[in-house]
């Protein structure tokens, strides 16, 4: 194992979030300060409570893993397109350093960048609203797997995309709505039956339910069925992960 | 002793269907200097990013330092270093970080005191804290060089390492490749300047269209190959070659004003002494005899002629 590798990779990619500090660390504050002044305040007067928790503190869990995913997804999309892009890419080909060290390096920085930006904004929550955690181990393992395996996928689609735009679409596309679909600002349990249905498969839903459980005790599907999805879906970027290396897929010609 | 790198019918493919390496045996010496030469399109790049892991060869073997580089490959690379062609860096970090990050690539332990010496050695250490992208071409092109050799490489590439590049920074390299040369470390290079391959490369090996057409010792090559000239001023001008002196290789130039006569210096005969004799025995005056060598570029040019 060369761990030296995968020390350099993240240390490299963790200095590139520490020249960009103060910037990924107000856009987070100023972005959850006005989804609270418009979700917490504007719609939280009218509606006062969902399945018995204060709307503001009901929405939390969700802005975080809103945030937290768009920006492990971004962030490491963009860390493994932009050696691609320079043509520095050579130097990984070139190193004695295997897919899984690659990936440690790349995928534990921006893992590391998402968590910490997860935790501004929860910081940032208790500046509005008060919020008891029930179970605080469960709510960071939980944190810790969405900034993870949301940094795998981010991988993926940063090998994949060929150009800029293509790095922005997926994000833009995909993640957002299926966050916003997800049940972030309100429970499953609102929605018309038919649409409750359709909701099950996505698999942002397990996520943010599991990690809403965390804080309440109170999900919409069964806390092991939420494990089950993330572990399932950390799993599948892996393989993903796994072939591309082992077929050099728009990396190794 | 076994070669360090050992190419193997070597064939690259590319997705495209386009064949870049067709069929190419190499054995390259511990300690060597090695130049490819070839023109553009020949296949240089391939063969070094295939012998370096970059791309993944499509038929044959290729071994660096006795270990397969598809299947022991984390042996086969941690030998090697490599200046690449293009100027490819990350354009945000110092040259500095740049160079560390390389070594920390190799698994290297921290050594600021090596690193500190490389960058002086190519002249960078002034610019240590700058941001690549606020340097040079020339000074990028260092920066290239300084993370090739940050974990102190066993087999050195260099693609076309002196393309483009100013005077100063010529010398700076080949003073680098001199002392690399003293540590017993293999480079292996690519030009298409062929005084840069006579001057410093012990062997040279010609690549065309995804083949080796030769790989001979310098001194060898220019022998073999090398053809002479010799140029006979005349005291008086003649109109025509007189019927007695009519041979292949000699030209009358300069308005008769002179004769030029090319031969094989490694031939068995030169066909000299006749010549000579034979211009005496026409009654012809001669003013002055000079003879010249035709540079290996003109080798090199002919080779690539005769394969077209
Ligand atoms: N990634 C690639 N895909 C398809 N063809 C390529 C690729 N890289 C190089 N080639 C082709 O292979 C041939 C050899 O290229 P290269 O090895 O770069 O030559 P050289 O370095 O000698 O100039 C060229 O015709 C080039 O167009
Ligand atoms: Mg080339």
């Amino acid at each position: 194992m060369n761990f030296g590798a995968v020390s350099a990779i993240y240390q490299a990619e963790m200095a590139r979030f520490f020249r960009t500090l103060l910037q990924s660390f107000i856009s987070p504050v100023i972005s959850t300060s006005l989804y609270f002044v418009v979700f917490g305040s504007a719609i939280g007067g009218r509606i006062q409570e969902v399945e018995g928790i204060a709307y503001a503190a009901f929405i939390v869990p969700g802005l975080v893993m809103l945030s937290v995913m768009t920006q492990a997804t971004s962030n490491a999309s963009f860390a493994i397109y932009f050696p691609k892009f320079t043509g520095t890419i050579y130097e990984y080909l070139l190193a004695p350093i295997s897919f899984l060290e690659v990936t440690l390096g790349f995928v534990g920085a921006a893992a590391t960048k998402a968590l910490f930006i997860g935790l501004v904004i929860l910081a940032t929550a208790t500046l509005f609203v008060d919020l008891t955690i029930q179970s605080p181990l469960a709510m960071l393992a939980f944190l810790l797997l969405t900034c993870i395996s949301f940094s795998l996928l981010g991988f993926i689609i940063g090998i994949w995309a060929r150009n800029f735009e293509q790095l922005q679409l997926i994000p833009l596309l995909v993640i957002t709505p299926l966050v916003f679909l997800g049940g972030s600002f309100y429970s499953i349990s609102m929605l018309p039956p038919a649409w409750q249905i359709v909701t099950r498969f996505n698999p942002v839903v397990y996520l943010i339910s599991g990690f809403r459980w965390s804080f309440f005790g109170q999900a919409d599907v069964p806390i092991g069925v939420s494990l089950l999805a993330i572990s399932g879906f950390t799993a599948l970027c892996l393989g993903i992960i796994w072939l591309i290396f082992r077929t050099g897929w728009r990396i190794r010609s | 002793m076994p070669p360090i790198v050992s190419v193997r019918d070597l064939t690259k493919t590319y997705a495209g269907g386009f064949t870049a390496l067709d069929g190419v045996t190499l054995d390259i010496e511990e300690g060597e200097i090695i130049a490819l030469l070839g023109p553009n399109g020949a296949g240089k790049t391939t063969l070094i990013s295939t012998i370096c892991g970059i791309t993944m060869p499509s038929g044959g073997a290729v071994e660096v330092g006795g270990h397969d580089v598809v299947r022991d490959w984390r042996k086969a690379r941690d030998m090697i270093g490599l200046v690449p062609q293009e100027l490819s860096l990350e354009p945000f970090s110092t040259v500095w970080n740049n160079a560390r990050f390389s070594r920390g690539l190799f698994d290297r332990p921290r050594d600021d005191a090596y690193l500190e010496s490389l960058l002086r050695d190519l002249s960078l250490w002034e610019k240590r804290d700058a941001k690549v992208m606020e340097l040079s071409g020339g000074m990028k092109r260092r920066v290239l060089i300084a993370k090739a050799l940050a974990h102190r490489p066993r087999v050195l590439f260099l693609d076309e390492p002196t393309a483009g590049v100013d005077v100063e920074l010529r010398k700076d390299m080949w003073r680098v490749v001199e002392r690399l040369r003293g540590e017993g470390v293999t480079i292996i290079l690519t030009t298409h300047y062929i005084e840069e391959a006579e001057a410093i490369a012990d062997r040279i090996g010609v690549i065309s269209r995804g083949r080796i057409l030769l790989v001979e010792r310098t001194e060898e090559l220019m022998r073999r190959l090398g053809r002479k000239e010799l140029r006979i001023e005349l005291a008086e001008p003649v109109d025509d070659v007189p019927e007695t002196l009519r041979r292949d290789g000699l030209e009358r130039v300069d308005g008769g004003q002179a004769l030029v006569y090319t031969y094989d210096t490694h031939a068995e005969r030169t066909g000299i002494t006749a010549l000579l004799a034979d211009l005496q025995a026409a009654g012809l005056q001669l003013a002055d005899l000079s003879t010249s060598n035709s540079s290996l570029e003109e080798i090199f040019v002919g080779l690539v002629k005769e394969d077209a």
